[in-house]
């Protein structure tokens, strides 16, 4: 990477320069930097609404780009190390979903973990894709999905040898990577290509003793949250290809669903964020790694609290560990997460990321201080001291192998009927169902319904997580196949 | 020459005080440190824009918070102080000779350093060697306590600065831990009287209110502090200030004093109407009016 070169941000620079030729505007938006709504500059503040512009020549144009964003875009990929990488303004999780539509027809197999993001089984929706599903293991102490181990990848490969992708998360939500460089190799071999959901993953390309990224472990496309760990604005998203991609084929992908009216807020945020990264990422990571680090020693100290970290690291389900993640079990206080996240946004004014059945994650950036870390702790150790339990109810959930029936473009688009959740065993799903976050199904529109899984979904319930994905708001009942039952 | 210092109470009100020389400016790790001569108030210290206090009004501050708790609390033998890196309130401590320890943790060093290079008569607090100093973030300090002190005194004033810890529930459920069993918080309350401080003093009396048995509320006159008007939070596992009040154990001592007195500690307790009422709505024994 060209530290000089870094030091641009051709985006930014073409918009500062187009506002000073004071042009006057004939085209859209509407609002004519804001002189047609008020309200919203009142809300947003003129320097936003003024940015808030249309495709044009000096500005360049996301769908087709060849001046101002192109090279925005050859930035990017240097600093990432990467071949090629796509500006994205509709989330990661359409970064996500042209990955697949790049690699994968309908009828196409693609080999994935079942802790994906529902993003992935909407993509399959969508390309009429089937999924292959490596059985992930469980934690059976703190109740979530590990990393892919290597073995699994290879039975999956093997009974499979004519899908075309492997798909992994690097790292997961909780900050757990697998050997991606082996995965990578194994893969390759069989002539697969690999697609990496690096949602959790920016600060990978940039900090130290850090999981190795899915560009530097070989990875043919990863998907990168920049409005994540990396800075920009929320729905911005980069799309990396790694090297002999054709990324020619891939603009074509993206272009089948992107807004052919891209926000210059989103765009010009990926281009000053990863500018920002490329010169002081190291040391804004190195200064998150140790907020996260004490945050889980201090933790760790109050006791009941299990906050995990390179401990869990075992060589395969979790090859390594990302530490800027705090991840904290909260079941030895006697209080699942999702109760302990709603204690500390109602009593301790305090939002973290998510809370699940067992664990909290409180997602520490580069805009946090230190003393918002110890009002954290401090408010852990207070909800210990008011409200902790003797510790009971210990309910993991072990990884539910589903049955993939039909593929789950087949299952979104079949004839379908409501029918009452307890009533469901044995139906063919015609939904998602997850909870919300972090948004891992825990049934996939084609899968057979099982009792371990109704079991699941009410359990889930019964503890407060917002179920999601389904018809039925309250998912008393679920949406299934007509005809399908196998009782 | 003609340079006025303001602070802006609030985005229409400012206190603005005619300044002689700026002694000092600096930006710590935490705050922005300035110290200003005055011809009315003398050397003033201001934290990210506000006054902390001036050699013309600290004593009412710093006996306000040790002589109410001390006047009701017949056995205080050890004291925390979160905040007060200028020794003010440790220097009003060290004149009762049954108390063992004042541990003062305050966070900025260059806050205590400021103190004591430019107000050298109130950092004498430190020079008592009962004092100790810590320096450390308040709550991560009170982590590590069980049923440690009998007095907690709350020092810090902001609760939107780098102190904003400080006047959480965590914060105050910390202290209650940290308290032995009779111990009693006294901590700042704020202003009531402007509508933006309104929401803050609110929300800390209910906080407290929600942690310990007894929470009652205090008041002096301060010229320096929005509105010339600050209040006290005195909250209690045992005692309470005016029913478990001793004037004649507390005049025995015969301690000199320049604002405190044992009317004045019973009249501080009396409250205006609207400040009562803003109470016991947290306090959920009234509706708010304007929900009526």
């Amino acid at each position: 990477m060209d530290r000089k070169e870094q030091h641009r941000a051709p985006v930014y620079e073409a918009l500062e320069a187009f506002k000073k030729k004071r042009v006057v505007p004939f085209d859209v938006p509407g609002h004519k930097r804001g002189r047609g709504n008020p309200e919203l500059v009142e809300l947003l503040g003129e320097k936003c609404v003024g940015l808030d512009v249309n495709s044009m020549k000096p500005l360049d144009n996301l769908g087709h780009p060849i001046s101002v964003i192109s090279e925005a875009e050859q930035l990017t990929a240097e600093a990432f190390g990467a071949e090629h990488a796509f500006l994205m303004v509709n989330g990661t999780t359409s970064a996500v979903q042209s990955m697949i539509l790049a690699v994968c027809k309908a009828g196409d197999k693609i080999i994935l973990p079942r802790n994906v993001h529902k993003s992935v089984i909407n993509a399959l929706v969508l390309c009429g894709g089937v999924p292959v599903y490596v059985e992930a293991k469980i934690n059976p102490k703190i109740g979530i999905a590990l990393g892919v181990q290597i073995s699994e990848i290879k039975r999956a490969i093997a009974e499979n040898p004519d899908a075309v992708a492997v798909f992994v998360n690097n790292p997961t939500y909780y900050g757990i990577s697998s050997n991606l460089k082996a995965i990578v190799d194994i893969s390759h071999e069989a002539g697969m290509k690999v697609l990496v959901d690096e949602a959790h993953g920016t600060h990978l390309y940039f900090g130290d003793d850090l999981p190795m990224s899915g560009i530097a472990a070989g990875a043919d496309l990863a998907a990168v949250s920049m409005h994540k760990s990396g800075g920009s604005l929320t729905q911005s998203s980069i799309l990396l290809c790694g090297a002999g991609f054709d990324a020619e084929y891939m603009r074509q992908i993206i272009n089948l669903t992107q807004t052919t009216s891209a926000s210059y807020l989103l765009i010009s945020s990926l281009d000053i964020s990863r500018r920002n990264l490329a010169l002081r990422g190291k040391e804004s990571f190195n200064k998150v790694s140790r907020m996260a680090e004490y945050a889980r020693n201090e933790i760790n100290e109050i006791g009941g609290y299990y906050a995990y970290g390179r401990d869990m690291i075992d060589g395969d389900a979790v090859y390594d560990f990302d530490v800027t993640k705090l991840s904290v079990y909260t079941r030895g206080i006697g209080l699942t997460g999702i109760e302990v996240y709603d204690l500390l946004r109602d009593e301790y004014d305090i939002q973290i990321e998510f809370g699940d059945i067992n664990n909290i994650l409180a997602y520490i950036s580069i805009g946090d201080r230190m003393q918002d870390i110890e009002r954290l702790v401090g408010a852990l150790e207070d909800i210990k001291r008011v409200y902790g339990k003797e510790d009971s109810d210990q309910f993991c959930g072990d990884f539910i192998q589903p049955e993939v029936v039909l593929s789950p473009q087949k299952a979104f688009y079949a004839e379908k009927k409501q029918v009452a959740l307890e009533e469901s065993n044995g139906y063919v799903c015609g939904e998602l169902v997850m909870c919300y976050p972090p948004g891992i199904p825990i049934l996939t529109p084609g899968e057979r319904i099982t009792e371990e899984i109704i079991e699941y979904i009410k359990f889930a319930k019964d503890k407060g997580c917002s179920l999601q994905g389904t018809m039925d708001i309250n998912v008393d009942t679920l949406r299934v196949l007509e005809g399908d039952e196998d009782k | 020459m003609d340079i006025w210092f303001s602070q802006l109470d609030t985005e229409n009100v400012k206190t603005s005080v005619r300044v002689d020389k700026q002694l000092f400016s600096k930006e710590s790790e935490y705050q922005r440190i300035d110290v200003f001569e005055s011809k009315e108030f003398g050397k003033m210290i201001v934290l990210d824009g506000e006054i902390i206090f001036s050699e013309a009004d600290e004593f009412i501050y710093n006996e306000m918070v040790v002589h109410v708790p001390m006047a009701v609390h017949p056995n205080v033998k050890d004291v925390l102080i979160i905040g007060g890196g200028d020794g003010g309130v440790a220097k009003v401590l060290t004149m009762y000779p049954e108390i063992e320890h004042i541990d003062v943790v305050e966070p900025d060093e260059m806050f205590i350093s400021v103190s004591k290079e430019f107000f050298p008569e109130t950092a004498k607090g430190f020079d008592d060697p009962r004092v100790e100093i810590i320096n450390m973030d308040g709550l991560r300090y009170l982590r590590r306590c069980v049923d440690k002190y009998d007095l907690i005194i709350n020092d810090s004033t902001d609760p939107f600065g780098h102190t904003e810890g400080l006047f959480t529930k965590e914060f105050y459920g910390n202290c209650f831990r940290s308290l032995h069993e009779d111990g009693i918080m006294v901590y700042q309350h704020g202003s009531p009287f402007y509508d933006e401080d309104e929401a803050a003093f609110r929300s800390m009396h209910r906080k407290v209110y929600s942690c310990f048995p007894i929470s009652r509320v205090y008041q002096a006159s301060i010229p320096t502090c929005p509105a010339g008007y600050w209040m006290f939070g005195f909250a209690s596992k045992k005692y309470h200030p005016l029913i478990d009040f001793n004037p004649i154990r507390w005049k025995a001592r015969g301690l000199k004093t320049w604002y405190y007195t044992t009317n004045l500690h019973q009249g501080a307790f009396m409250l205006p109407k609207y400040v009562e009422d803003l109470l016991e709505e947290e306090e959920g024994k009234k509706t708010r009016a304007s929900e009526d």
